[in-house]
C-alpha cells in the first residue's frame, strides 16, 4: 500500500530554522504501524529525520507524536486506521505543548518538572514493617490502572488547558498524584491535597476529555482529577473558587431545579472579591451584546420537588 | 571536565538500584543514560520477579536449584545461591519503596507460577512488572536527588595503566562531548538484542556496555548463550509474557495437540525457556506449525481473569496481531530475547578491569548460565545492581582519581569527525539488518558447525562494509543518525563475540543447541568461554571452570 507521510521537520541549525512539512512516499504493509513507517524513512530514505522511539510495544513511552493532529504513540497506531479518506496521506507532527528540539523530538524538561512537583514517591507513615505492607488486592488492582501510565506525554500534548496556561500541573502529573493519594500505604494525602488545591492544581482542568481520548494506556487522567477534586473537598478544602463553584452548582440545581449562572459566578469568586468582580465586567458586557445574560430573577422550574427528591436519594445512597 | 566518585552507565533497574545504594552510603553518584530513565528497557519485563520467601514456606535452596537446573548447570552455584538468598529482601525493599504488586486474600504479596520452577514464587504487578518497578526506582531517584545525565551517549571508557577512571560522553541534544572523571564506573547498560533481527528487545538494546567494556580489556563471558523466548508474536515479534503460560495457557500445534505434554510431561508448557523454544521449533520444522508459528491458547482462563492479570498482553495481541486472545488462540514463535552472557563480573560487580563494575544484563556473573529462568532477570538487576553500588561506594572512599584531563576525549572527537566525513555510501540501516538476519539464521535456536562458519564469514563481510558507513546527518542537535552508526560499531563487536564463542563450544547446553553435536559434554564443557581483545584488536579466548558447590550436574528433565 502506497502511503504518503507528511512529516513536520525542524532543524534549529538550518539557516532559516523554521518548521516545514516534508513528504515521503513509502510502500507499506497493511499491518504496519506509523512507527514502522518513520523508522523505514530514517533508515532507507532520509537519515536526517530525528524522532525518539525504543520498545515498539507501547511500554517505554518514547514515541508520542501527533498523527493527523491528535497525540498518540506512533508504535501502536496502525497506518490503516489513520489514513486520510481522500488519499493515502498521514500527517505526523511533534507532540504539542512542549518546545520542539528537532523534527519530532520535543523538550520533555517541562513535563518532568511537573511530575517532580507532585512529589511522586511513596511517603509512608510510622514504622516500616519487617515484611511487606498489608494492602487489599482490589486497592492495588485499582492503582494498577494509574501505575500503568508510561509517562509518554500524549495527554500533555493535547491538554487544552496547558495550551493556554503553562502553570497547570497537567493530566500526567495529576494522575501520578492520584496514584499516591489512593495508595493505602501513603500517609501524606493531607499534604498532597493542599498542593492539589492550589493554583495549577485539580481545579484548573476544564474537563474537555482530551486526555482521556488520547491516552494510549487507558489511564483516564481526567477521571482521576475529578476524584481528586472530591477528595480535596472532603479533606476540608472548600474555600477555593473551584470548590465553591462545585458546591454552588449543586445548591443551585437542588433548590431551583436549574443553574443560576449569575449566582454561580458570584459565589465561585466571592462577592467581596472586588478585583474578580471588576474583572468580570467585560465578560458581562460581551454576554449582554450576545444576548446571553441570564434572567434577573431566577425562578424555580416546575416540578422542582422531583429534582430535590433525586438529590435526597443520591445523598442518602452516598 | 566533569567529576564524580561513581559514574553509572545506564538507568534501568540495575543502574538506578546501584545509584540508590551508592548514594545511601554517601558517594557522589551520577547516572548517565542515552534515554530518559523511564524509557529504559527494564520496562519490557512483564511477568514478574522471583523470590523464595521463607514466611511462605519457600526455600532459597529450591529457587537456587531451579535456577541451576535452568542454566543447564553452566551457572556458577555460589553466585546463584547468593542471588536467591538476597531475593526476598530485594522484593520487600521494592514493595517498601512503593511497588504495588498483586496481593493474596490476606493482603500479602501474591505469586504466580513461572517456567522451570517447582514453586509459584514469582511476584508481579499484573503483566507490567518491569515498568512498575522501573518507575518506582525513578521515583526514588527523584526523592534522593540523584544526578542523572539524561540523553547522554557514552562513547568510550577511560583507562590508565589498566585501571578505569571515567568515561567520555556526548550530550545528544547539543552534540557537546565531555570527559567525566570517576573513581569507579558501573556498567548497567543492558543487553544487545538488536544484534539479532528480529528481537523482542527495544531499539536501544545495542550492546553498548558490553562493547565499551570489551574495548578496555574486560572479558565477555557465556556470549554463545542467547535466549530465544518461546512466545513472541507472529510478524512483529512483540513479546507475549511467560505469565500467560504461568497463568495456565496451552501451546497447540496445527493438529490442535498440546505438544508440550509429549516433550515435558511434568512441567508441560512451563518447562524452561530453552526447552520450550526448541520444542516449538521442532514442531514447526516437522510440519506441525502454522505459517512458521504455533498457537498460544488462553481462552479457557475466561475474560475476567485475562483482563485482570494479562491485560497488557491482551492489548498487545490486539494491537499488533489483530487477535483477541479471549476469543482466539494467538500465533506465536520463538524470538531472540535475552543475552545470558556479558561482561564477566563477580558477585560485587567487579570486572577484570579495576575500577570497572558491571551489573544487570550487560554483566555475566554467571547466574543464568546456559539459560535464564523467566523472572530471574529483574532479580539479577536488583541484587547485583545494589551490590555493585555498595562495593563501589566503599571502594571510592580509599581511592584517588586517576590523572585524566579533557584530552581523553580527543580520540572520540576525531573518530566522529572521520565518520561524518565518509563519502556517500550505504547507511547503518541495511548493514544492521544484514548482521541481524545473519545472526538469526546462523546463531538461532538450532545451530551447526557449517552454519556457524558461514555466519562468521557474513559478520566479517558486514563489518567491512561498516568501515565506510555513511552518516547523512551532519548536525550536532539530536543527531540520531550518528548515534545509530556508533551503536552499529558496538553491535558488530558483540556479534563477533557471540559467533566465536558459539563456534567454540562443541556440545549442546542450555540455549546453545547444535544439531551436529546434540549431547551435553560435562567431561569437557563444564566451563565458561571468555572472549577478550588481544593487542592487535583480535579475539582471545580463555576458559573458566563452572563453580559447583552443592548440586552435581545431572541430565535435565522437565
Amino acid at each position: 500500500m502506497e502511503v504518503k507521510f507528511n512529516v513536520r521537520r525542524y532543524d534549529p541549525e538550518s539557516t532559516d530554522a523554521v518548521s516545514h512539512f516534508q513528504e515521503y512516499q513509502m510502500d507499506m504493509d497493511d499491518s504496519s504501524t506509523v512507527l514502522d513507517g518513520l523508522i523505514r524513512i530514517r533508515e532507507e530514505v532520509d537519515g536526517t529525520l530525528s524522532l525518539r522511539c525504543s520498545c515498539r510495544s507501547a511500554i517505554c513511552g518514547s514515541c508520542a507524536v501527533r498523527v493527523n493532529g491528535e497525540a498518540g504513540l506512533a508504535c501502536n497506531t496502525k497506518i490503516i486506521d489513520v489514513l486520510s479518506e481522500d488519499g493515502n496521506t498521514i500527517t505526523v507532527e511533534p507532540a504539542g505543548n512542549l518546545p520542539v528540539i528537532k523534527d519530532l523530538v520535543v523538550d520533555f524538561q517541562p513535563f518532568w518538572e511537573k511530575i517532580r512537583a507532585v512529589e511522586p514517591w511513596l511517603q509512608p507513615e510510622g514504622e516500616v514493617p519487617e515484611t511487606e505492607y498489608l494492602a487489599p488486592d482490589e486497592d492495588m488492582l485499582h492503582l494498577a490502572g494509574v501505575v500503568s501510565c508510561i509517562l509518554c506525554g500524549a495527554c500533555v500534548s493535547d491538554c487544552t488547558v496547558m495550551e493556554v496556561d503553562s502553570n497547570f500541573l497537567g493530566p500526567a502529573a495529576l494522575a501520578k498524584s492520584y496514584r499516591f493519594v489512593g495508595d493505602p500505604r501513603d500517609g501524606s494525602a493531607q499534604q498532597r491535597f493542599k498542593t492539589l488545591n492550589e493554583y495549577g492544581g485539580v481545579w484548573d482542568c476544564t474537563r474537555c476529555m482530551k486526555c482521556v481520548e488520547v491516552c494510549p494506556k487507558g489511564v483516564a487522567p481526567m477521571d482521576r482529577i475529578m476524584v481528586l477534586r472530591e477528595q480535596v473537598m472532603e479533606a476540608g478544602y472548600t474555600n477555593t473558587n473551584g470548590a465553591r463553584h462545585a458546591n454552588e452548582f449543586i445548591n443551585s440545581v437542588k433548590h431551583s431545579g436549574w443553574l443560576d449562572e449569575k449566582k454561580l459566578v458570584i459565589k465561585s469568586f466571592g462577592i467581596f472579591n472586588i478585583k474578580a468582580m471588576i474583572g468580570l465586567i467585560p465578560l458581562a458586557i460581551r454576554s449582554q451584546r450576545a444576548g446571553k445574560v441570564p434572567p434577573i430573577f431566577h425562578k424555580n422550574i416546575p416540578g422542582v420537588e422531583n429534582v430535590r427528591r433525586i438529590f435526597e436519594k443520591v445523598e442518602t445512597k452516598k | 571536565m566533569l567529576d564524580h566518585d561513581i559514574l553509572i552507565i545506564g538507568a534501568g533497574l540495575a543502574g538506578m538500584r546501584a545509584a540508590l545504594s551508592a548514594k545511601e552510603l554517601g558517594a557522589d553518584v551520577a547516572v548517565v543514560s542515552k534515554v530518559h530513565p523511564v524509557r529504559s528497557h527494564s520496562n519490557a519485563a512483564q511477568g514478574g520477579i522471583n523470590a523464595a520467601l521463607t514466611d511462605r514456606g519457600d526455600d532459597w535452596r529450591d529457587h537456587a536449584y531451579d535456577t541451576i537446573k535452568g542454566s543447564d548447570f553452566l551457572g556458577d552455584q555460589d553466585a546463584i545461591a547468593l542471588m536467591c538468598q538476597e531475593a526476598g529482601s530485594e522484593v520487600i525493599a521494592m514493595e517498601h519503596m512503593g511497588a504495588i504488586f498483586n496481593r493474596d486474600e490476606d493482603g500479602r504479596l501474591g505469586t504466580r507460577a513461572f517456567g522451570g520452577q517447582r514453586e509459584a514464587r514469582t511476584f508481579f504487578v499484573a503483566d507490567f512488572t518491569g515498568q512498575a518497578l522501573l518507575h518506582v526506582l525513578y521515583e526514588q531517584i527523584l526523592k534522593a536527588g540523584a544526578l542523572v545525565y539524561e540523553e547522554w551517549f557514552v562513547l568510550s571508557l577511560i583507562v590508565r595503566d589498566g585501571k578505569c577512571g571515567g568515561a567520555v560522553m556526548m550530550d545528544i541534544r547539543s552534540g557537546r562531548i565531555e570527559v567525566v572523571r570517576a573513581k569507579a564506573v558501573i556498567l548497567a547498560a543492558g543487553g544487545l538484542g538488536r544484534v539479532f533481527e528480529p528481537s523482542t528487545n527495544a531499539l536501544i538494546c545495542t550492546g553498548d556496555g558490553m562493547s565499551l567494556g570489551y574495548r578496555v580489556g574486560a572479558s565477555l563471558m557465556d556470549m554463545e548463550m542467547v535466549q530465544y523466548h518461546p512466545t513472541t508474536l507472529k510478524g512483529s515479534g512483540v513479546l507475549i509474557s511467560e505469565a500467560a503460560r504461568g497463568e495456565g495457557a496451552y501451546l497447540l500445534n496445527s493438529d490442535n495437540d498440546r505438544f508440550m505434554l509429549k516433550y515435558a510431561p511434568e512441567f508441560k508448557e512451563l518447562a524452561s525457556r530453552d526447552v520450550v523454544s526448541r520444542c516449538e521449533q521442532t514442531e514447526i520444522n516437522e510440519g506441525r506449525g502454522l505459517d512458521g508459528c504455533v498457537l498460544l491458547d488462553v481462552r479457557h482462563l475466561g475474560e475476567k481473569y485475562i483482563s485482570e492479570r494479562l491485560s497488557q498482553i491482551r492489548e498487545l495481541a490486539m494491537d499488533f496481531a489483530n487477535v483477541d486472545m479471549v476469543k482466539e488462540p494467538v500465533p506465536i514463535m520463538p524470538g531472540m530475547h535475552y543475552q545470558m552472557g556479558g561482561v564477566a563480573a563477580n558477585v560485587d560487580g567487579e570486572t577484570g578491569v579495576p575500577g570497572l563494575y558491571a551489573a544487570g544484563e550487560v554483566a555475566c556473573v554467571s547466574v543464568h548460565g546456559g539459560n535464564r529462568l523467566g523472572a530471574n532477570s529483574l532479580l539479577d538487576t536488583l541484587v547485583f545492581g545494589r551490590r555493585s553500588g555498595v562495593h563501589a561506594a566503599e571502594m571510592v572512599k580509599s581511592t584517588q582519581h586517576l590523572s585524566v584531563d579533557d584530552s581523553a576525549a580527543d580520540d572520540d572527537k576525531n573518530n566522529i569527525q572521520k565518520l561524518l566525513a565518509n563519502d556517500k555510501n550505504e547507511s547503518f540501516g541495511q548493514i544492521r539488518l544484514d548482521m541481524g538476519t545473519a545472526m538469526k539464521e546462523h546463531f538461532g535456536v538450532f545451530r551447526d558447525e557449517n552454519g556457524m562458519r558461514e555466519g562468521i564469514e557474513k559478520i566479517e563481510s558486514v563489518k567491512k562494509r561498516a568501515e565506510d558507513v555513511y552518516v547523512a546527518d551532519k548536525g550536532s542537535t539530536f543527531n540520531t543518525n550518528l548515534l545509530f552508526t556508533l551503536e552499529l560499531g558496538f553491535m558488530l563487536e558483540c556479534a563477533e563475540s557471540i559467533a566465536v564463542s558459539a563456534a567454540t563450544r562443541t556440545e549442546s547446553r542450555g540455549a546453545h543447541t547444535r544439531t551436529d553435536l546434540p549431547d551435553r559434554d560435562d567431561a569437557n564443557w563444564l566451563k565458561h568461554i571468555l572472549v577478550s581483545q588481544d593487542e592487535d584488536g583480535g579475539q582471545e579466548l580463555s576458559y573458566k571452570d563452572v563453580v559447583i558447590t552443592d548440586w552435581e550436574p545431572v541430565v535435565r528433565q522437565y
